[in-house]
């Protein structure tokens, strides 16, 4: 009797778990094949970064040949711009879900910086705090749509925190080391890029559509371009930032 | 009363006592639209009609209010970044914010306009609206005992120092650590670091519990982070980052310090202790006193940096020393706050008719007295007196460090008295704290405009700081109330030597008494003298 009983406690909830899986079926992803790539160019004058005094921190010290400098703008030497987080701001289905990654997205305090200094993540995805430095760090994030956070690190270690609400963008900083910082944006959809070193960007898997699509950089502010593309089409969309 | 009367009642009264009745609190309803008319009654002029933090009074604070808005709260049962619970919030209402301008509300408002402005507060923020916010207090532990045991508080020192504790708040925990003169708040207005030496300023409170529980929160909106996770990933016991939580309780006093009128000065039979290291100052009481901003004269000050000066005094047959002792996290003037300083001239709205600009200054003191000791209960004007009745200072800067006498007519006015009149000065800083100590002569030649110190006397005294690291200078400024100071007689030799005198005196007189008795009951008969003048109980 007790065996039966339990049996039928196994079925009922492999039926509860079953429904709950087809009712939430999503809609059908989304997700197609047409791409935006491009080049963020810079003109005008470079301009010079702050340097850092990390004698405070000789063990971060230790780990540059010359003075290091803050990250505000970094030029190629294409003249392209990196650092920049190009990203669809809007154009797609408002009922589109996409699927959270379960893989989270690296930011590591290495030589008192953060590496990267600009990323971009999804809704819920897990972001792991790395502190490779083995000095205290504290990371504080300032959303405003997300709720902010502050932890410490005093030590090599791996903290790892969730975002609940699209921000473009969440400034991460430390307090210990001021000139510490970093950008974060956080997306429903996995529709951006972050231009590096050749300061090109690429945005793959569109479905159809007309997007707006947003450049944006931590001293220059955001562009925005709007971009038709059709099944599996490739378009280019430049940006361009002038030294102010 | 029946044995079963008294029976129904003691059953009663423990049912009462153990079987917990249904909390008040929840009973009451809360009432948005009766919430708003106490906030705009009580809390708006600091806070802000739409609640964000920027009401008139606001621009004239550091810290400043709290902006409703962004639902981000500094004192907290919950994890970092979570939202506070209503009790977190009904608790900062109640007991107020030590050491910012936000009092205590528990005795002003009713628990129910209390609880209405809860209510209110929290329509300021869509984040209270969003049900995916889970409020879930954290679950803390119960305190470890031993908590002033030297191997507890030794342990707490090790990991203050292990989890970076003092690269903020300094390594004798004043708020003076390398990275203090960064510090900013979320929306960057300057913030310091706590001095971990007054905790009754401690904003969530001062014992050790308290403590403990903003380091596994951390204050949200603040550089103050929160220590769970290393909890969790075992870099430290939760028992030793409550020996940390004990460690800082035990750097302040067990209370707040008692504001007392009279500082009592002994008189010494040794020299007079000129240095502020001396070993005779570790047997002198300490007398507190809480400084505030200057805000009678303009331009007024509503941010000062020292909280308040420990005071103690001695005197000598001919001379007082005086020793102050006050906390100030730079040695001034000192080029790393010059930046921190820029911060709070830009967040502090000024009077002046020139916007106030962030220089180097000296970090100054004085000390105030009338120029001869007040017959009756009149005193000059404790601001630093008028142009008719001066009052007579001494004054001490940190660059150049000099101290000097002088006569201040009113806040704008000192003119000093010439070199000879200066009285002695040895300072030392160390560890975000000045330690000084005046000298002088009891008596002096210029009695028309130098106090004349007597014993005996009540003497008023009242005390300035300026934190020059904090933009303080002239009007900006820490000051007091008058205050005593009282020279304490020597004991009299006739103290000790009345009752001596008396005793003898008794002795002598009984003893003469004793022997004429005897010469009279020698004369008079076997019963003596005094054993006549009594029944004797034969006789009964």
């Amino acid at each position: 009797m007790r065996k039966l009983g339990s049996i039928a406690a196994v079925a009922g909830a492999v039926l509860v778990v079953a429904l709950a899986a087809w009712t939430r079926q999503p809609a059908a992803d989304p997700q197609g094949a047409a791409t935006v790539t491009g080049k963020v160019k810079f003109t005008g004058a470079k301009p010079v970064n702050p340097s850092i005094d990390m004698s405070e921190e000789p063990k971060c010290k230790a780990k540059y040949t010359t003075t290091p400098t803050k990250e505000i703008v970094v030029v190629n030497p294409n003249g392209t711009l990196a650092n920049v987080f190009v990203y669809v701001k809007a154009g797609l289905p408002a009922s589109a879900k996409y699927e959270t990654p379960k893989t989270g997205v690296l930011i590591d305090q290495d030589g008192c910086h953060y590496r990267p200094h600009v990323l971009g993540i999804m809704v819920g995805q897990p972001l792991e705090i790395k502190n490779s430095d083995g000095i205290l760090h504290n990371i504080k994030a300032k959303g405003v749509k997300n709720r902010p956070f502050n932890i410490s690190q005093p030590t090599t270690m791996t903290s790892t925190r969730t975002f609940s609400a699209p921000e473009v963008m969440v400034p991460l900083e430390c307090n210990v080391h001021g000139w510490m910082q970093a950008y974060l944006g956080v997306l429903p959809h996995p529709f951006y890029a972050v231009t590096g070193a050749d300061g090109s960007f690429t945005i793959k898997g569109l479905p159809p559509g007309t997007y707006t699509i947003e450049a944006w950089h931590e001293k220059y502010g955001t562009q925005t371009a709007t971009v038709t593309v059709a099944g599996t089409e490739s378009k280019t969309q430049d940006f361009t930032f002038a030294a102010k | 009363m029946t044995e079963r009367g008294l029976l129904l009642r003691v059953t009663l009264l423990v049912a009462t006592a153990s079987v917990p009745l249904p909390a008040p609190r929840s009973l009451v309803a809360q009432d948005t639209t009766a919430g708003k008319r106490v906030y705009v009654k009580w809390c708006a002029g600091c806070h802000g009609d739409a609640g964000a933090g920027d009401g008139p009074a606001a621009s004239h604070m550091l810290p400043r209010p709290r902006d409703f808005t962004g639902a981000i709260y500094k004192i907290r049962t919950t994890a970092s970044g979570q939202l506070p619970t209503d009790q977190d919030v009904l608790r900062s209402i109640d007991e107020g914010l030590p050491g910012t301008a936000m009092p205590a509300w528990k005795e002003r408002l009713s628990e129910r306009e209390r609880r209405d402005v809860l209510a209110y507060l929290k329509t300021f923020s869509a984040f209270f609206q969003d049900t995916s916010q889970h409020i879930v207090p954290l679950t803390f532990s119960k305190e470890p005992g031993g908590a002033t045991s030297a191997e507890a508080l030794r342990v707490g020192r090790q990991f203050y120092d292990s989890i970076g504790c003092w690269k903020c708040h300094g390594k004798a925990g004043r708020g003076d650590g390398p990275s203090a003169p960064t510090l900013k708040t979320d929306p960057g207005e300057p913030i310091f670091a706590a001095d971990l030496h007054q905790s009754w300023r401690f904003r969530g409170g001062a014992s050790a519990a308290d403590i403990y529980r903003r380091l596994r929160t951390g204050l949200d909106g603040t550089p103050m982070p929160s220590f769970s996770d290393l909890i969790d990933q075992k870099f430290l016991t939760d028992e030793q980052l409550w020996r940390v939580a004990q460690y800082v309780r035990s750097l302040s006093p067990e209370r707040a310090p008692e504001v007392r009128d009279v500082i009592h000065a002994p008189r010494l039979l040794g020299g007079l202790p000129r240095s502020p290291d001396d070993s005779a100052w570790a047997r002198v009481e300490r007398y507190w006193f809480p400084l505030v901003g200057q805000v009678i004269r303009k331009p007024r000050w509503f941010a000062p940096a020292v909280a308040g000066v420990w005071v103690q005094a001695v005197h000598t047959r001919d001379s007082l020393a005086l020793r102050l002792e006050w906390d100030d996290r730079s040695q001034s003037p000192d080029t790393a706050w010059l930046e921190f300083e820029r911060r709070v001239l830009d967040h502090l709205v000024s009077d002046d008719s020139v916007a106030a600009r962030a220089d180097l200054q000296p970090d100054e003191i004085a000390v105030e007295f009338p120029r001869s000791i007040p017959a009756g209960m009149e005193r000059p004007y404790f601001l630093m007196g008028t142009a008719t009745d001066p009052v007579y200072q001494w004054r001490w800067t940190s660059a150049p460090r000099q101290a000097a006498a002088g006569l201040a007519r009113g806040v704008g006015r000192f003119d000093a008295l010439g070199a000879g009149s200066a009285p002695g000065a040895e300072a030392r800083f160390a560890d975000g704290q000045w330690r000084l100590v005046f000298t002088r002569a009891l008596a002096t030649a210029d009695t028309a405009n130098e106090l004349q110190f007597e014993a005996g006397r009540a003497i008023p005294v009242a005390f300035f700081a300026w934190d020059g690291s904090n933009g303080e200078h002239d009007t900006r400024m820490a000051v007091s109330a008058w205050y005593f100071l009282a020279l304490d007689q020597p004991t009299p030799p006739r103290v000790y030597l009345s009752p001596v005198v008396a005793m003898a005196v008794t002795l002598g007189l009984g003893m003469l008494v004793a022997v004429r008795a005897q010469r009279r009951a020698g004369a008079g008969g076997p019963e003596g003298y005094i054993a006549r003048g009594l029944p004797r109980r034969h006789d009964a």
